[in-house]
């Protein structure tokens, strides 16, 4: 896909962000927003993966950590076709399979994750087969910046560069808040990159919503050999909606009928500029 | 004793208000209560503590094994430490901490388990926790409470912070109404609260299991003209041993109600007790049976399991009439 493509795909998904979330009057809305240019790259550019070949054991693995912003996956997903559009009507209804995390009774869907921490370890042990197996399969995960202090990630990230993952790599949605306030007021983790550094990781650093660094920097991996690789992805929680971005609120706010209308708008907008 | 409750219950604030509230009057006059926090203030309610006490709030981050280590690590010079997270993190995650750090080592920490249960709803099993009376009720040393209303919450975070031992204290989301009027009711930790008295069968219910248990009560004596005792028993470990065994002399049937697993929970410690003391009542657990939960709100779970006013009358009706 091209980089214009894309970029008109990622309006579409943003779009359809806020119908469902909207819809459900629920949803995780923010940081939805703010990692969605990089599951379009990844799943229309990067990785391996469809509804036909989900079942394979040499498809490429997308294992999303911050399982909260689950909206941004169901929508790609279904973009995929991995199921019908329609289905997350559904989201957080009575019985239905599309709840507010990411479950593998959804199509498409690799991990049970939501709680978070549990991402990386479960990426590092998938990479690790499929080295023991000799299969070309690479695992990609997604950490919110929030995420970090859980310790699961550190002591997965010792064992990611003690067994040379190459064929793994950790994007962290850098968009500086969370929940309570911004990650430097909660528990400052920076500087990350010297951290998985030291820990034994390849690092870079990349405009979380640009396209086309994104395809570079995920085409340039391993980013060093035998090592694990890290994107750290600049980011703005709310991308996209103005009075969204970067306003902390937003985290899991569910915009009134009068805010919905304007974001879309906003979205038809750039739409016709591209 | 219980005053019977057929009007209208007066309606009550999310117990995790009164929670912050009673947290807050204590905390004005000591200095030494702190709250200990993972990217929880706001779902705990703790936004206004934090304002008027920052410098009796510590912020851990996301982080749930490091906020029981550290807060075991503040209760052993003094503090009396509050370490308020979601409970599904709390019980879960940090488990091992709660264990050595908390429980064996006699730290005295209060750990507040916030929207217990299945109160978040459509979130799902990963933010469900419907392990935590199971998991906490296997090790030793610590007090497990889950407050059905405002009172029995004021009451349990006040005498909790007075006493110098590990507790578990279970929240859910939703607003409580009162169970009874203050005036009427005594809180004590380990002594179950009746909260409706009747001579057909008995319902022992525990934190927002006990409101639906009070309507399936009203309505059976309505319908039916069944009446039931209903108690809130507020805390699961130490049971009270002493009533259930009052309860269970009368020979009529006994229903547990429980947003847990019916492993390991309420029912279970109940069912314990009363056969190992020799009753053979005519004995149910209700709660969530072991099986991928349903998904929805809260609402649709309780209704799905028969946690609700006509589910638990249904149960009662099926037990009187095998
Ligand atoms: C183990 C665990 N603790 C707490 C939470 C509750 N929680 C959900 S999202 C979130 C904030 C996440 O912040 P961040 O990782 O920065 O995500 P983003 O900004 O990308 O939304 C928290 C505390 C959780 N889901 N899992
Ligand atoms: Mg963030």
């Amino acid at each position: 896909m091209t980089a214009l493509e894309l970029q008109q795909k990622s309006v579409l998904y943003r779009k359809n962000i806020l119908k469902y979330i909207y819809g459900a009057k629920a949803g995780h809305t923010g940081g939805s927003l703010s990692c969605i240019d990089i599951l379009n790259v990844l799943y229309n550019y990067t990785l391996n993966v469809s509804p036909e070949n989900f079942t394979s054991p040499d498809r490429d693995r997308y294992i999303q950590s911050k399982g909260h912003t689950v909206e941004a996956l169901f929508v790609v997903l279904a973009d995929k076709g991995f199921f019908p559009e329609s289905d997350l009507e559904t989201l957080c209804q009575y019985k239905s399979h599309y709840i507010g995390h990411p479950t593998r009774k959804v199509n498409g869907v690799e991990q049970n994750t939501g709680a978070l921490g549990h991402g990386l370890p479960l990426s590092v042990g998938t990479a690790l087969a499929a080295k023991m197996d000799e299969r070309d399969y690479r695992v990609f995960t997604l950490l919110g910046d929030g995420e970090l202090p859980e310790g699961s990630n550190w002591e997965a990230a010792l064992t990611a560069s003690h067994y040379k993952l190459d064929n793994l790599c950790a994007i962290i949605d850098h968009n500086k808040l969370q929940i309570t306030a911004s990650t430097k007021e909660v528990c400052d983790t920076n500087p990350i990159d010297d951290k998985f550094e030291s820990f034994g990781w390849a690092v870079r650093h990349v405009d979380g919503h640009d396209v086309a660094a994104l395809k570079e920097a995920f085409d340039a991996m391993p980013f060093e050999p035998n090592k694990p690789s890290l994107i750290i992805a600049h980011t703005i929680k709310g991308k996209g909606v103005s009075y969204m971005e970067n306003v902390l609120k937003w985290h899991h706010g569910v915009p009134s009928e009068a805010q919905y209308h304007e974001a879309i708008e906003e979205l038809d907008a750039v739409m016709a500029t591209l | 004793m219980g005053a019977i409750i057929e009007k209208e219950i007066e309606t009550g604030k999310a117990n995790l208000e009164v929670f912050s509230s009673t947290l807050q009057e204590l905390a004005a006059t000591d200095r030494d209560i702190i709250a200990v926090t993972s990217d929880s203030r706001g779902s705990g309610k703790l936004v206004p503590f934090g304002q008027k006490f920052p410098k009796q709030i510590v912020e851990i981050g996301i982080a749930e094994q490091n906020l029981v280590g550290v807060a075991a690590g503040l209760a052993s010079a003094g503090k009396k430490v509050f370490a308020v997270s979601p409970a599904c993190f709390l019980t879960a995650r940090a488990l091992e901490q709660i264990k050595n750090d908390v429980a064996y080592s006699d730290n005295p920490v209060k750990l507040i388990g916030i929207s217990a249960g299945v109160s978040y709803g459509a979130l799902g099993t990963t933010h469900h926790s419907l392990h935590d009376y199971a998991v906490l009720r296997a090790i030793n040393n610590i007090t497990i409470v889950a407050p059905a209303d405002n009172f029995e919450t004021e009451q349990a975070i006040a005498q909790a912070a007075a006493l110098e031992q590990p507790f578990y204290i279970r929240f859910g989301k939703k607003q409580m109404p009162l169970l009874q009027p203050d005036s009427e009711s005594t809180f004590e930790f380990g002594k179950g609260r009746v909260v409706r008295e009747g001579d057909d069968l008995t319902f022992v219910a525990t934190g927002e299991t006990v409101y639906p248990a009070l309507q399936a009560a009203a309505k059976l004596e309505k319908e039916q003209g069944i009446s039931a005792t209903v108690i809130s028993m507020h805390t699961i470990k130490p049971l009270d041993t002493g009533l259930l065994e009052k309860v269970a002399a009368a020979g009529k049937p006994i229903i547990t109600v429980e947003e847990h697993s019916v492993y390991g929970g309420l029912g279970e410690a109940c069912a314990s007790f009363l056969f190992q003391s020799g009753h053979r009542n005519a004995f149910k657990i209700m709660g969530i049976p072991d099986e991928y939960t349903v998904t929805g709100s809260q609402n649709d779970i309780f209704n799905h399991y028969g946690l609700s006013e006509s589910g638990l009358a249904e149960a009662a009706l099926t037990l009187l009439n095998p």
